[in-house]
């Protein structure tokens, strides 16, 4: 059924879109790909899990906390191993970015082993008919905590002055420093909401697959990566279409039959996005100067 | 030669070594792409497992000399090089690289799907024809070739276009055509490395050859010093004997290795041997470097 594929899509892209935020923030502003950003997520999957197994917390509790922790590690990730790197070459954050997404991939496994654990049970699941579609409480609840969590963010990045500090520094970072704006600070916020998102997205995915595992973080980072780039990288609703577009997509190539493929349909579709607009759905096309 | 080898190292050395060379081939061609001609690519392993599996069926189908196997193992790859360079080369910088890793991906799922490659069982049985006196000869074969490559009328062209791509296509040279044999070069060497990986290995997966591989030899060539051939093959005998070292710290390994690379970026930025010269360092006649030397890299 066409209708009830695209639903499971949307609350597929929907996590994606969670963590596609994160990319695209933090490149809009110190053109950085965070490639340990799939390692928060799986992190604050973890820590979500902790919650409710070891303080037998509930989901909203759980899910604050998980953020909440992936806040600290994201700043502190920011302060130790980007910050020293800002004003060299381009592939140096990116090299240091990847040997912390190493180290916190064997961290994790030498802490809960390699094998994938089941996310411990918190609720009934319940499925709601809605005319020719059925929709289940838990995809309920991360369509209704992805589109807070986006409300939100959208609320800050327009109308408080931190998300204003955001958006001149992703204009111009020189400039805006000129004006005022302390940067260290808007890069270290940052970081704290996207790692939030991350986390958030993490734990829900694990809520809805019923797994986490230490090496969650690849393929869901490199995908949302993939969609923030579709949507065109710098851009917050890029970020957000692209979650959802990657995810339609997805979910409709595996109940076509390219179950097998399933992992190159993010890709193809981005190569070919890229191809006819090189920027992005929503990307501001690169000028040159000479 | 090998049996000399053998006299004074044991198996486990030489294959380390083995490896090492292989590694530095695949290094050394990545370095002509992003090092040298400054463009992005975050595909290098798809490139090696195109070579890999290339001469590995030669090998086990068509029963070809070895030699013929890398031949076209490169040729091969070269060719998906320039297939991938031709539509994505006019992307700039980071959206290059985003288009080469999701290539990468790509390659590595087809892979896993095509019946000739043996899919997720993966391809075994190849026979075992890499020795360590080949590879250190194509090793020095490799040194020598981009030493010379880089010193000549389409060597500078390319730095050209890493330093300014509009200056140099002002100063007459062909972007498009330049960047694409440096991706055909590059991509070459990385398929004859993949050669010589399936037949040392004997055995294939595409999961071996992830993206997470592909990052592996960036991060060589950046910590060596981004642009320099001893920097690529300074950072890659060091990133690549690293875990062999560490092995003492057993479970550890991997996580010490992985703030290794933090460590040794925040206090080298700019890689091992970035700015240095070695002929300088070598001259009598001592030369202030100054910090305006070229620093190389993709930006």
């Amino acid at each position: 059924m066409l209708s009830q594929q695209i639903l499971n899509g949307i609350t597929l892209g929907a996590t994606y879109a969670l963590i596609a935020l994160g990319y695209t923030m933090v490149y809009g502003i110190i053109q950085l790909i965070n490639f340990a950003h799939g390692e928060i997520y799986m992190v604050g999957a973890f820590v979500g899990v902790f919650m409710i197994t070891v303080f037998q917390q509930g989901l909203v509790v759980s899910l604050a906390a998980a953020m909440l922790a992936c806040v600290i590690m994201g700043v502190t990730i920011e302060r130790f191993a980007y910050r020293p790197l800002r004003r060299s070459t381009r592939l140096a954050p990116l090299i240091s970015a990847i040997g912390l997404s190493i180290f916190l991939q064997t961290l994790m496994t030498k802490i809960k082993g390699p094998q994938p654990i089941p996310f411990p049970h918190v609720m009934e699941d319940a499925l709601y008919k809605l005319g020719p579609i059925e929709i289940s409480k838990v995809q309920i609840i991360i369509l209704v905590v992805a589109s807070l969590l986006m409300a939100g963010l959208h609320f800050i990045v327009k109308y408080v002055k931190i998300g204003k500090a955001m958006r001149a520094a992703s204009e111009d970072y020189d400039t805006s420093a000129l004006m005022g704006i302390n940067v260290n600070r808007v890069i270290s916020f940052t970081f704290a909401i996207g790692s939030s998102l991350a986390a958030a997205g993490g734990v829900l995915v694990g809520l809805y697959f019923n797994s986490v595992s230490p090496f969650m973080g690849v393929t869901a980072g490199l995908k949302a990566f993939c969609a923030a780039v579709l949507g065109g990288i710098g851009s917050i609703p890029g970020a957000m279409l692209g979650g959802l577009f990657i995810g339609v997509a997805e979910t409709l190539g595996i109940a076509g039959g390219f179950d097998t493929y399933k992992d190159a349909i993010a890709f193809t579709l981005l190569i070919i996005v890229l191809l006819f607009r090189p920027t992005g759905l929503l990307g501001r096309p690169i000028q040159k100067k000479v | 030669m090998d049996s000399i080898f053998s006299m004074f190292l044991n198996d486990y050395y030489i294959q380390v070594l083995t490896m090492l060379g292989i590694y530095l081939i695949a290094a050394l061609g990545l370095n002509l792409i992003t090092g040298v001609t400054g463009q992005l690519s975050f595909g290098h392993a798809a490139f090696l497992s195109i070579g890999a599996y290339t001469s590995a069926i030669i090998s086990l189908k068509l029963q070809l000399p070895f030699v013929v196997a890398l031949l076209a193992a490169g040729l091969m790859t070269a060719i998906w090089g320039i297939l991938l360079g031709y539509p994505t080369l006019r992307l700039t910088g980071d959206y290059l690289g985003i288009a080469t890793l999701g290539f990468g991906e790509i390659v590595r799922v087809v892979f896993l799907n095509m019946k000739i490659t043996g899919g997720a069982l993966g391809l075994a049985g190849i026979p075992r024809s890499t020795s360590l006196t080949m590879v250190i000869i194509l090793v020095f074969i490799t040194i020598l070739a981009m030493f010379r490559l880089e010193n000549s009328r389409f060597g500078r062209s390319l730095i050209a276009i890493r330093e300014d791509e509009i200056a140099a296509e002002a100063m007459g040279i062909n972007i498009t055509k330049t960047k694409i044999t440096a991706f055909a070069l590059g991509t070459f060497f990385a398929g004859v490395g993949g050669g010589l990986y399936a037949h040392l290995i004997q055995y294939l997966n595409p999961q071996d050859f992830g993206f997470v591989k592909s990052f592996d030899f960036l991060a060589f060539i950046v910590l060596g010093g981004l642009g320099s051939i001893p920097g690529a093959i300074l950072g890659t005998t060091v990133l690549t004997l690293a875990p062999e070292f560490l092995r003492f710290v057993a479970d550890y390994r991997m996580m010490i290795y992985g703030l290794l690379m933090v460590f040794m970026m925040i206090v080298r930025p700019r890689g091992l041997l970035g700015g240095v010269k070695l002929s300088r360092l070598f001259a009598k006649k001592k030369v202030q470097t100054t910090g305006t030397s070229a620093s190389g890299g993709a930006n």
